[in-house]
């Protein structure tokens, strides 16, 4: 897609407009946590865990090719999905970093779950009024996918942390292990801030968030951790190391084939 | 005539029962009296079955993360789910015949029970996606549309939900090597390659020569084998032949030809060896698989252990199931 001559930008900047930036950050939170959780089909706890797990990843690549087909083509320049998804490096995605973070066990990756689902529940709740109509449209149908996301996340963090004293041990440590990333959810964005009526801002997510998963985690007879660190800027490209192992692995047979098609 | 309901009709007339619901091709269900080695024959046959359907995820759940386009990640990622999904109706078919689904995968992790070898074979290229699908998926169809008339009721029709999603996967499979197949020169040759790999394999999936194979003529007096394995090889090869021209590629059996006399494909000789030492353990992947699937299953026990001790402590309340898919 680019000839030799010309060189990558020094220092990746986020999409000029803020419609494209805004798009690519929520496509990329979905392609890259499908992305993870495709990992664990042949590897879940159970058969019907396999199943569940991938009905959640399908249903985040599908998200984030709605997401990512349509920021291409408010772009302009000729970049479809796939272009976006497998010949982008890795400061020029927009994640938030929690969906890059490695599975961990059953608990870890059920804590994101959790967290990330019911983070994208109020999100495209609100997004069901967006006046950007491709959004508002993918809300509604994302709503009820996100509604079985949460309760499944749910009824995990229940039956580990009101479970057995090893559960209860585990879910725990997944709670203490994805909390450092939960405060970027919610974080002021830019982005978002340019885009009224189109976007959501995130900190007005936070409290109907906190409302529903301090509920669940005291019913798991579990504890709300209170983080000393904090992850930051996944929207601006700054990731963990994490996600520089995760994209080569996605991007690599599509980038050894320039051109071609699949 | 008076009758006791606590003492059963005596065996001789169960099994002349059974003898003639065989013949007239009723359905034998669950609660019907059934010789044990019918019972025996099936637990053996579904059980292979499913496992094969479960350790069957994992040629092909190894290119998930890394399928080329976004398409085709979704495409594959439904097809490995429906595996899984086949692998459950038949466990629960097998459940039918008063055995659970736990003590069938201690059998299977224990090594006491087989799964189908062709899942002992590596996928090393995306092209590999379109050879299962086409030819794995494909012998399995010729396998399995015959077992929608198996005389069990249960696995009959667990088998016609499943060779209707067979069936997709085959067409996905042919899709995948037909655009590799006119892509560039090194796609096409990624899906030559696949071919000759996946070929004698595929062929393999019939099982031995019929003069070889030991549970045939027992099977196929209960109804449970319809076909013998030579001549759904066959009828495999007939099939897949011209499929194989529409692709543009090449069958690897200098000896394939098209018979005008018997109006069959004649191919070369099988290597049997091969597949007895594949069934021995001695594949390229049998351990992987093994080790794959014990070790999910062994590191899920904590999980599961605390989803029955949550179900007990809140039996009264709601019902909590775990699988909310
Ligand atoms: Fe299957
Ligand atoms: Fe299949």
């Amino acid at each position: 897609m680019s000839t030799p001559t010309t060189s990558r930008p020094q220092r990746p900047t986020a999409p000029a407009d803020p419609l494209v930036a805004y798009l690519v950050g929520l496509g990329d939170d979905a392609l890259i946590l499908a992305q993870r959780l495709g990992e664990w089909i042949t590897r879940a706890p159970q058969i019907e865990e396999d199943i569940a797990l991938g009905n959640i990843a399908l249903d985040l690549l599908g998200q984030a090719r709605v997401l990512l087909s349509h920021a291409g083509e408010v772009e302009g320049a000729g970049r479809d999905e796939d272009a976006l998804a497998y010949l982008r490096d890795e400061r020029e995605f927009r994640n938030v970093c929690l969906v890059e973070i490695p599975n961990g066990d059953f608990a870890v990756t059920m804590a994101r779950q959790l967290v990330f689902s019911a983070y994208q529940y109020e999100l495209w709740t609100a997004l069901r009024n967006s006046t950007e109509p491709l959004l508002a449209d993918l809300a509604a149908k994302a709503v009820k996918e996100v509604t079985y996301h949460r309760d499944h996340a749910t009824q995990w963090v229940l039956r580990l942390g009101d479970g057995t004293d090893e559960g209860h041990r585990r879910m725990q440590a997944g709670l203490d292990r994805v909390w450092p990333y939960v405060a970027e959810l919610f974080a002021a964005d830019d982005v978002a801030a340019q885009l009224p009526g189109v976007a959501v801002d995130p900190p007005s997510l936070l409290a109907p968030w906190t409302a529903y998963v301090e509920d669940v985690v005291a019913r798991a007879t579990l504890t709300v951790p209170t983080p000393t660190w904090h992850s930051r800027g996944g929207r601006r490209g700054l990731h963990t190391e994490h996600l520089g192992h995760l994209l080569p692995e996605m991007q690599h047979l599509h980038r050894a084939h320039p051109g071609a098609r699949w | 005539m008076q009758v006791d309901v606590d003492t059963p009709p005596p065996v001789e007339e169960q099994q002349l029962r059974f003898d003639r619901m065989i013949a007239d091709e009723v359905r034998i269900e669950p609660r019907d009296w059934m010789p044990e080695g019918y019972r025996r024959t099936l637990i053996r046959q579904i059980a292979q079955h499913a496992h094969s359907e479960i350790i069957g995820m994992q040629p092909e759940g190894n290119w998930i993360t890394r399928a080329p386009s976004l398409r085709r990640k979704a495409i594959l990622m439904a097809k490995v789910q429906d595996e899984a999904g086949h692998g459950l109706y038949l466990y629960s078919a097998a459940e039918t015949l008063g055995v659970d689904r736990e003590e069938l995968l201690d059998l299977l992790h224990q090594g006491k029970q087989k799964y189908s070898s062709i899942f002992n074979y590596p996928t090393l290229t995306w092209a590999d996606m379109g050879a299962i699908g086409w030819l794995v998926d494909g012998a399995a169809i010729m396998n399995q549309v015959p077992l929608c008339r198996c005389s069990y009721g249960p696995y009959g029709r667990a088998m016609v939900r499943i060779c209707k999603e067979e069936s997709f996967h085959q067409r996905q499979g042919f899709e995948i090597l037909h655009t590799l197949s006119h892509g560039t020169p090194a796609q096409k040759a990624m899906a030559q390659d696949a071919v000759d790999r996946f070929w004698w394999p595929s062929l393999m999936m019939f099982g031995p020569p019929d003069s070889a194979s030991t549970h045939s003529a027992q099977s196929t007096a209960w109804g449970i084998k319809r076909f013998g394995n030579d001549e759904l090889r066959q009828r495999f090869v007939d099939m897949t032949v011209p499929q194989a021209d529409v692709l543009g590629l090449r069958i690897p059996d200098p000896d394939l030809r098209w018979d005008e006399a018997t109006g069959h494909y004649a191919f070369g000789a099988i290597d049997w060896d091969e597949l007895d030492r594949i069934i021995r353990g001695d594949g390229p992947c049998n351990a992987q698989r093994m080790e794959r699937r014990r070790t999910a299953h062994e590191e899920g026990a904590w999980v599961r252990d605390s989803a029955d001790a949550y179900a007990r402590k809140h039996a009264a309340a709601a019902t909590t199931t775990s699988d909310a898919a």
